[in-house]
């Protein structure tokens, strides 16, 4: 009886066997769970950060680049330092610094390396290597930091930061992870999908204690990092920053254009600020300070603030009124029967005498045919007419609409039309009467210093232009945005542009710009006058040079500077000749305008009246020097 | 005569050979498992543990040789000798012993350690053979025939628990299986699982409710009975045994609390639910689920487990080292694995059958028992179906403790069936 036993007894082995071969087989086969569990156990996902692409100027000149920066880590658990005291000396940190960057190390984990010393420079880095090979635990981990060869090109180039919280959470497609970094403005955020590079990634073993084991599966499908895509710009790196130094102490803008390419030779925006301080481990505190700044040096000028451009639109109204037929070169007028007042200067019989001495009941004339042209017995169906027909040329130089250069956020300006009217006046209830302001630059016209710029680059080809923009090539092919290839047309036909060109040259030979003309150099120029109701006007002056094959197209604006000759003429002149002739030949005017303080002018908002100059005068923002042997406590 | 005669003739093969191959996939698992990826270790490096899990293979067959060549009736004639060397040396260790991982059981010879409490499972299944092999013994009808066993058992579990070794005192469950084969009532297991049942239905389950669907039972047998025997008197039993049954389900709390220690405690519940505790008592059944389930059909390659590679299996090389086959060679390798063992133990079964002495079936159930019972806990508990008791797989797991003791005790086994045709039957 009790052998039959043994079979119970195998039937209960053979059971259990059984058992475990199907529940195996559930984990193993069936339950796919535990294979993704093992992977995020074991398996992690370094991202690797390439360098950005690098930014360089006309001439081959780096202008942006990036500079290897050493973080120090530190795992607490291998940490042996026995003479803190040397150690704290070596790396220029206080005791008690030492203590809590331990301390916060530790406290994320003892065996994972910790930010302990972050952006330590080469130099530190050279003078500190050799002493940390005493110390176990210490290790260094490289990585950049954005690095400029001149304080110049600060809003322009834009800036680079850590990724907001709206910014991550915005993008398309996930691509930026926290603590990463981003192009924040300027050509750095226009550009920033090529120069960001591609990242790379490898799939490295860790162990229960998050310890690096080596690569997953001998790194077969890790990816390499590539370096962002090099930019050339057609920024001329010693013009701009003699630009730059003509327009310390002044607040406006210099935009300079090579008129046959659109291509950008100089763009100051001023005060400026050394873009460098925006690049260092001090971001927050440099941001800040500039951001308080009531001078608004982060506000990018020449694409953003906006001018009634005066006189200098004196120069389009002369191109309509040719192109329309309603004036011919030898057209002269009078100062009779005109609203407006005039200085005192010679009689203007023709366009270029019009133009060169700047006559305003000249245009108001020139104005009123060009909006009267269309034979309509009413006045305010005739304005309305004219006015649309009016806009529609204008449009045609760029104004009133965003050129499209490669800078974030271009102001649009204004370029009023009938509807635009309309709204304030009512339907024909306005006629030329009401915006014959219009005429001479003033009234409710905006621009912005870049569109002047392409305004002289228009006439300076005498009728067409390229999109103005800063970046031309992109990447070792030197690729091209094939929107800056298109030429656009104005529509005023060429020989119009003669009569304007003579009196711009006649402008600066012997009219409102004589005093800054250039020995060797025809320039032809246009001065403005920018009414400002806050204070002093401020001082605008377009030009272009050679007259005979223009190289340089530029625009000057100088706020609370006064009028166009005071101030714009001669620092465009100077940049014009810096750049076309490498020198300068008039010292005394370059000494003049280097010196000279249109900042203390300026009237803040909230101020009443205007201060005197020591209270408001500002200093630019002086780039603190990053001090690298500080310890920064950073939250991991 | 038998003497004559080369034992290679008559040794089972059969289980030689199982036991040759589960030494070798051990040995290489066990490498697989203190493998180290940067440091390119070598197989046969005695520093580390797969090469002195070889040393102890060496060691192990030298052993079995030695086994082999005396005479089979040495270790019944000694039975009780070697049981009062085994105690001797539990007594011992509890004074003189090394603490190791918080149990003072190891006694060190050199670099290496020795566990007494391993070999008390040879000492007490030669005592129990020895005891059962007086034909006058019956285990089906006598009482007082049990009290012997159960005091050869209960002096070294005693010993053990004192030691602080619990796994290797639950071992001695196994010989449920030779009591059972040698006459023991069958509802003395049956109630050992009524009663491991109702412990975890009480830890899952309101105990109201459990005691109402008791009482439920007990209403429909006492209600079906008579239909079905037409014996009378059951229905006082069944009243009795659902009466104890509702007892032990509200005595549950008091066994978990009061009895248990702290760790145990956790044991059993994290069996129920890995996730209540998963960094602690629960880590290790998670991971090595995870390193089980990651295997997939035919595992990762051989050193190629990310789980036991890194260390999120904890005991890898001893307890775990199930889960580095399970992850390298998976649902492939744990198959042989189980269907090894499960062959091995089926064929012990069938060698201790075919035995005509007593002393010799007894002790061949003792084998077996004691192997199938490493076998079910450590395999159970790395894929989380019994809760996690510390005791190694046989002739897998790294130790010389436990790989002589199970070497020792497989190969007595097999000394006395080769002398089988030449022995008597006695009982």
């Amino acid at each position: 009886m009790l052998e039959n036993r043994r079979f119970v007894i195998i039937g209960f082995i053979a059971l259990v066997g059984l058992m475990y071969l199907l529940r195996l087989f559930y984990l193993q086969v069936l339950d796919e769970s535990y294979s993704i569990e093992s992977s995020s156990n074991s398996i992690k996902r370094v991202i690797e950060i390439p360098f950005r692409g690098q930014i360089y100027d006309r001439t081959g000149k780096l202008i942006v680049y990036n500079t290897p920066v050493y973080d120090l880590l530190v795992t607490p658990y291998k940490a042996r330092v026995d003479d803190t005291l040397r150690f704290c000396q070596v790396l220029g940190i206080e005791r008690h610094d030492f203590d809590s960057l331990m301390a916060a190390a530790s406290a994320y984990s003892r065996v994972k390396p910790s930010l302990f010393l972050r952006q330590l420079s080469k130099e530190d880095f050279a003078s500190i290597q050799d002493v940390m090979v005493d110390y176990s635990g210490f290790e260094f981990a490289k990585s950049s930091l954005r690095t400029y060869t001149a304080p110049t090109l600060a809003n322009t180039l834009g800036y680079v930061s850590e990724i907001t919280k709206s910014q991550l959470e915005k993008q398309e497609e996930t691509y930026y992870r926290q603590s990463d970094y981003i192009g924040q403005s300027g050509v750095e955020k226009i550009y920033e999908n090529e120069l960001r590079g591609k990242r790379g990634t490898k799939f490295v073993m860790q162990n229960v204690a998050g310890v690096y084991k080596g690569p997953w599966k001998n790194g077969e499908l890790d990816t390499m990092a590539v370096a962002g895509e090099n930019l050339y710009s057609g920024i001329d790196l010693e013009v701009q920053q003699y630009a730059d130094s003509l327009m310390v102490n002044k607040v406006g803008s210099v935009v300079a254009i090579e008129p046959k390419t659109g291509r950008i030779i100089a763009i100051v925006s001023a005060p400026t600020y050394d873009p460098n301080i925006l690049a260092s481990r001090y971001f927050s505190k440099n941001f800040a300070a500039l951001a308080r700044n009531p001078y608004k040096p982060l506000f990018n000028r020449p694409v953003m603030a906006s001018y009634r451009p005066g006189s200098t639109f004196k120069l389009i109204q002369a191109l309509i009124g040719l192109q329309e037929g309603v004036i011919t070169p030898g057209s002269g007028f009078t100062h009779a029967n005109c609203p407006m007042h005039c200085h005192n200067h010679p009689a203007t019989g023709t366009v270029a005498l019009g133009v060169m001495h700047s006559c305003n009941p000249y245009f108001y004339n020139v104005f009123r045919r060009i909006i009267y042209k269309n034979n309509i017995k009413n006045t305010f169906r005739a304005s309305a007419v004219g006015l649309d027909n009016w806009h529609d040329r204008i449009s045609k130089f760029g104004i009133g609409q965003r050129l499209g250069i490669d800078l974030p956020s271009e102001y649009k300006g204004n370029l009023p039309n009938k509807k635009y009217y309309d709204r304030f006046y009512g339907e024909y209830r306005w006629k030329f009467s009401n915006i014959y302001s219009l005429s001479i630059g003033e009234g409710e016209l905006l621009i912005t210093p870049l569109k002047m710029a392409n305004v002289a680059a228009i006439i300076a080809n005498r009728g067409y232009f390229y999109t103005p923009h800063v970046i031309h090539g992109i990447g070792d092919k030197k690729s091209v945005n094939p929107d800056y290839l298109i030429r656009h047309d104005t529509g005023v036909e060429s020989h119009n542009f003669d009569p304007v060109i003579e009196g711009m040259v006649g402008a600066v030979e012997g009219g409102t710009a004589r005093r800054s003309r250039v020995e060797g150099i025809t320039i032809a120029g246009k001065t403005g006058t920018s009414q400002n109701k806050r204070g002093d006007d401020s001082s605008i002056f377009i030009a272009f040079a050679p007259v005979d094959d223009p190289k340089i197209a530029i625009a000057v604006f100088v706020e609370y500077a006064g009028a166009g000759g005071s101030a714009a003429a001669p620092i465009a002149n100077l940049v014009v000749e810096k750049f076309l002739a490498r020198k300068i030949t008039n010292k005394a005017l370059e000494e003049r305008m280097l010196k000279a303080d249109f900042m203390s002018k300026v009237i803040l908002p909230g101020v009443k009246k205007p201060a005197t100059a020591d209270s408001t005068k500002k200093k630019p923002v002086t780039p603190a020097k990053p001090v690298v042997n500080k310890p920064v406590a950073i939250n991991n | 005569m038998a003497e004559n005669k080369p034992i290679t003739k008559n040794v089972d093969w059969v289980v030689v050979l199982i036991y040759i191959a589960c030494l070798g996939i051990g040995w290489v698992n066990i490498f697989a498992a203190v493998y180290n990826p940067e440091v390119h270790t070598s197989m046969f490096d005695l520093s580390n543990n797969a090469g002195k899990q070889l040393m102890w293979i060496g060691t192990a067959a030298l052993l079995v040789v030695c086994i082999l060549v005396i005479d089979y009736k040495f270790y019944e004639t000694f039975s009780f000798i070697i049981y009062a060397i085994i105690i001797l040396l539990l007594i011992m260790v509890l004074f003189a012993g090394s603490n190791i991982n918080g149990s003072r059981s190891w006694i060190k010879i050199g670099a290496f350690s020795l566990q007494p409490a391993e070999f008390s499972k040879l000492a007490v299944s030669l005592a129990i053979s020895k005891y059962l092999s007086d034909p006058a013994i019956s285990l089906s009808r006598k009482l007082k025939d049990y009290y012997p066993i159960l005091g050869i058992i209960a002096l070294p579990a005693f010993l053990i628990l004192l030691s602080n070794e619990t796994g290797s005192m639950l071992v001695f469950a196994s010989f449920a299986i030779v009591l059972y084969r040698e006459g023991m009532p069958g509802f003395i297991p049956a109630i050992g699982m009524v009663m491991a049942a109702l412990l975890i239905i009480t830890l899952l389950f309101v105990k109201w409710y459990i005691a109402a669907a008791i009482i439920v039972i007990a209403g429909l047998v006492i209600w079906l009975m008579p239909v079905m025997t037409r014996r009378r008197g059951g229905l006082w039993a069944t009243i009795i045994v659902a009466f104890v049954m509702i007892g032990i389900v509200f005595g549950v709390d008091f066994f978990m609390n009061n009895v248990l220690q702290k760790h145990q405690r956790g044991r059993i519940m994290v069996l129920l639910d890995p996730d209540s505790d998963p960094r602690g008592i629960g880590w290790n059944v998670i991971q090595s689920k995870i390193a089980i389930g990651s295997g997939g059909f035919l595992g990762k390659g051989f050193l190629q487990g990310t789980q036991t590679k890194f260390d999120f299996v904890p005991e890898q090389s001893t307890d775990f080292i199930f889960c580095t086959v399970g992850e390298e060679h998976g649902f492939a390798g744990t198959a042989v694995v189980v269907i090894l063992f499960i062959s091995l133990i089926s064929r012990l079964v069938i060698l201790a059958e075919r035995q005509r002495s007593r002393f010799a079936r007894v002790y061949g159930y003792c084998v077996a028992g004691i192997i199938f019972f490493h076998f079910m806990v450590n395999v159970g508990m790395t894929i989380g179906l019994m809760p996690v008791i510390g005791i190694p797989l046989p002739f897998f797991s790294y130790g010389g403790s436990s790989l002589w003791s199970f070497s020792i005790l497989l190969f007595i086994f097999l000394k006395i069936d080769a002398q089988r045709p030449f022995t008597l039957s006695r009982g």
